[in-house]
């Protein structure tokens, strides 16, 4: 090997360590852009999941207010770690609804006696098929959704006290 | 006070290897004196770094909680093996695993070295200090294994369940002894560098190293790959994923050194291209271990995600990998050319081999960093997957298999077409009837797996061609070493080829007492009843399972949970026959009360693993004939 050619393993590594280095040094983003965002909800009807609440449909996401929806089930730890923060929205003004995956009418009942309740209403969704359609995977999950019924912004895993102040303001500006 | 003297061993080891290096390049300079202390240091070196982890072992076993990754990998409820294996099942640990296995290979290399001339070893040793030493400054900067925590916690945080699985207690270990066993090949290039000794004695130093690291590469990634199996429950073989192609690429840069290595000890040819292959080989290996380490790839082994750590290791990187680039760049031109061959020859099989192996590596490390690249340069997220891999690399694999079944039957130096192509022609006679029987069977099948299993057909005889008209009891044992790691290559490529075409998959929801027929197994789903263990509980299903009019077998896999850390796994059953694997998973009830279950008739998937291992099996015999020869005839030239 001579000439130029015996430095080519040496250039060749020095563009891969860079690229390596840039990919450390960026600022990491964990969220991931839901496909969903800038969509209308899907249509659905879900019937109420427990007594004392009605039910959820997507018509009553097109109303022209803006609304919290909330997907979360009385099994769900860090569902019951959330209600505090969903709470705090809901003092703020906020209208949240919710969406119950999987879930029993009595054990959502004593989930919401224990826990506070901040939805105005809950959709019973007993076979995930409303929350796949929206594209959540798991539980909590909250989403921003304006008057027209399109989705603004996806939250995955509980809303932590930090986020509270932006959701609400988030809410607010969708109007 | 244990983890005190892990801690204190291991800054020990540093000054220690700190020395090694000091001493090495000294006496490499001329300080004849020192030379006789780099060995000893070299073995103490390893002694240190042993006991530190050892010790580190023992903390594990007897689930010492004031120590923080004790705290955070262990439990007392889990069973003394995994106890034993949390050691390495977590970021610190592994790191302490990987220095004293280098601190163990360069005391191999001190020890038991004797072939290598004396300044080459001095350089050599010298250079395995150089990687030591990093990787100790590493541990005790950004990784203590052996940090305190206050007050001691009174449970641990267990151990992810996927690991808890006797297979995969033992995988890293086998890995890292490969990866780090390259170390050594890497440390034989930059001595052969510095000294510019680079010739058949040289080569016939390097190759039980590189052999053996090879072996144990093999290994891991069979392991590594029977565990993703039946462990994930996805039915799948190989995924693509990051961490898969880290330990794929240092084999495959590991394989092609091992053929350009025997150009080398056999005719002095290849010279600056084996030592480039050294170098990568265990650049391959730390480029894994950052890709596994740093998070800078999302993956399901992204056990340790640490962007500080990550710089560390990349600045390692630059050193070493850069540091050997660069040595080559200005000593490569001063190592004299090796010895020229025909086109149609041994040697020129052999450089096909390593260009094809190259390709392979190349399209695999493209792959892998394709989506940071694109991200770097236009910000859009994406991910490589099996499309690309089996698209890109699949031909070029069949031409490897089909250069493979022509390698070991040509001449050295010299050969001519004619001849070649009339041993060739049994092989290639029998590739056309399977070609032609395996179409007329199954003509929907797919292009690649026709000529996957045409080709492992062909070489599977063209494999033990070189046993032909041989006194089998006279042939040496590293002729038999290499027909069998041919064959083992054969073998596994049928597998793949059936596994990908014949597989039978049914997703059912089934009622208790109900029965499903996959491939030649009618499955009845007995019954479903809660069970538990050490520190898990589970739903497990029965199924009975009968094939044709033959005896009931009992399968019982299992959806379980363990409670520390909280955790669901589906824990597959298997039912091995000699034509291939009955695997059936448990899945979630549906709302209506029936389980989902999965089952997938696989045939002859077992080749897949078996080829592996009978790859590593050739591999052993191969290392066992070459030491043996070496030790009763140092002095010949080995053909």
């Amino acid at each position: 090997m001579t000439g130029y050619a015996k430095w080519a393993p040496l250039v060749a590594f020095i563009l891969l360590g860079s690229a390596l280095t840039y990919g450390l040094a960026k600022p990491e983003t964990t969220n991931i852009q839901s496909k969903m965002v800038g969509a209308s909800v899907p249509s659905f009807t879900l019937p109420p999941a427990t007594a004392g609440l009605p039910g959820l449909a997507s018509s009553d996401l097109t109303t022209g207010q803006p609304h919290l929806l909330n997907i979360f089930a009385s099994w769900c730890v860090p569902c019951a770690a959330e209600a505090p923060q969903l709470k705090a929205i809901a003092d703020a003004g906020v209208p949240i609804v919710g969406i119950a995956i999987r879930d029993r009418p009595e054990a959502l009942q004593r989930f919401l006696a224990r826990n506070g309740n901040a939805f105005r209403a809950i959709g019973a969704d007993d076979a995930s098929q409303v929350q796949m359609a929206l594209g959540s995977s798991g539980v909590p999950e909250s989403f921003v959704i304006d008057g027209k019924g399109r989705i603004l912004q996806q939250v995955i895993g509980p809303i932590n006290s930090q986020d509270v102040a932006g959701l609400v303001a988030a809410v607010k500006a969708a109007r | 006070m244990i983890a005190e003297a892990g801690l204190a061993a291991l800054w020990l080891g540093a000054a220690l290897c700190m020395l090694q290096l000091i001493a090495a390049t000294l006496a490499v300079r001329g300080e004849a004196q020192l030379a006789g202390i780099v060995r000893p240091v070299a073995v103490a070196q390893a002694a240190l770094t042993m006991l530190a982890f050892s010790l580190l072992i023992w903390l594990f076993v007897e689930v010492d909680l004031s120590v923080a990754l004790v705290f955070e990998n262990d439990h007392s409820e889990k069973p003394f093996l995994y106890r034993f294996a949390a050691t390495w099942g977590n970021h610190e640990g592994s790191m302490l695993m990987w220095v004293a296995i280098l601190g163990v290979a360069g005391a191999a290399v001190a020890l038991l070295e004797r072939k290598l001339e004396e300044r080459t070893l001095l350089a050599t040793l010298g250079g395995q200090a150089v990687i030591g030493l990093g990787f100790y400054a590493f541990l005790l900067f950004a990784s203590n294994p052996f940090a305190r925590l206050y007050p001691a916690p009174p449970e641990g945080r267990g151990l992810n369940p996927l690991l808890q699985d006797p297979g995969l207690a033992f995988h890293p270990p086998t890995l890292y002894l490969g990866y780090v066993g390259l170390s050594v090949a890497f440390s034989f290039a930059i001595g052969a560098l510095v000294t510019r000794d680079v010739g058949p004695a040289f080569a016939r130093a390097m190759r039980p190293w590189v052999l053996g690291a090879w072996i144990f590469l093999t290994l891991g990634i069979t392991a590594g790959s029977y565990w993703a199996y039946y462990e994930l429950g996805w039915g799948g073989w190989w995924f693509w994923d990051p961490v898969e192609n880290a330990s794929l690429m240092p084999w495959l840069a590991a394989t092609a050194l091992l053929h350009s290595v025997t150009v080398l000890a056999t005719r002095d040819g290849l010279r600056a291209w084996t030592l480039m292959l050294a170098v990568i080989a265990f650049s391959m290996s730390m480029v894994g271990t950052f890709l596994v380490r740093s998070g800078i790839l999302t993956s399901v082994h992204a056990f340790a995600v640490d962007p500080r750590r990550g710089m560390f290791l990349l600045v390692l990187l630059f050193l070493y990998i850069g540091g050997a680039l660069a040595l080559f760049g200005a000593r490569v031109g001063t190592v004299r050319e090796g010895t020229r061959f025909d086109p149609v020859s041994r040697e020129a099989g052999l450089v096909a081999n390593n260009l094809l192996l190259s390709a392979v590596l190349g399209i695999v490390l493209v792959g892998t960093l394709y989506p940071l690249i694109l991200e770097a340069a236009t910000g859009t997220k994406l991910s490589v997957g099996p499309p690309y891999f089996d698209a890109a690399a699949g031909p070029l694999a069949l031409i490897l298999v089909a250069v493979m079944a022509a390698g070991p039957l040509l001449r050295w130096r010299r050969d001519n077409l004619a001849p070649l192509a009339k041993r060739l022609a049994p092989a290639a006679g029998l590739a056309l009837i399977v070609l032609i029987a395996v179409k007329f069977v199954a003509p929907s099948i797919h292009i690649l797996s026709l000529l996957g299993l045409a080709l492992a057909a062909g070489l599977a005889l063209a494999s033990v061609a070189p046993l032909w008209q041989r006194n089998l009891r006279r042939t040496p044992l590293f002729v038999w070493g290499m027909v069998l790691a041919h064959l083992g290559v054969a073998v596994s490529l049928a597998g793949m080829a059936c596994d990908s075409s014949f597989t039978v998959e049914k997703l059912v929801a089934a009622r208790v007492g109900e029965t499903v027929t996959v491939g030649p197994y009618s499955v009845t789903f007995d019954a479903i009843d809660p069970t538990f263990g050490a520190n898990w509980q589970a739903l497990q299903a029965t199924l009975l399972v009968r094939r044709g009019g033959g005896d009931m077998l009992t399968l019982s896999p299992q959806a379980r949970t363990y409670w520390a850390p909280p955790t669901e796994t589906s824990e597959t059953a298997i039912h091995t026959a000699l034509d291939g694997q009955l695997y059936t998973v448990l899945g979630k009830q549906a709302p209506d009360g029936r389980w989902q279950l999965r089952l997938w008739w696989k045939p002859f998937v077992t080749l897949i693993w078996a080829g592996g291992a009978l790859i590593a099996i050739g591999g052993t015999l191969a290392l066992i004939g070459r030491l043996w020869r070496a030790r009763r005839r140092p002095q010949e030239v080995w053909l």
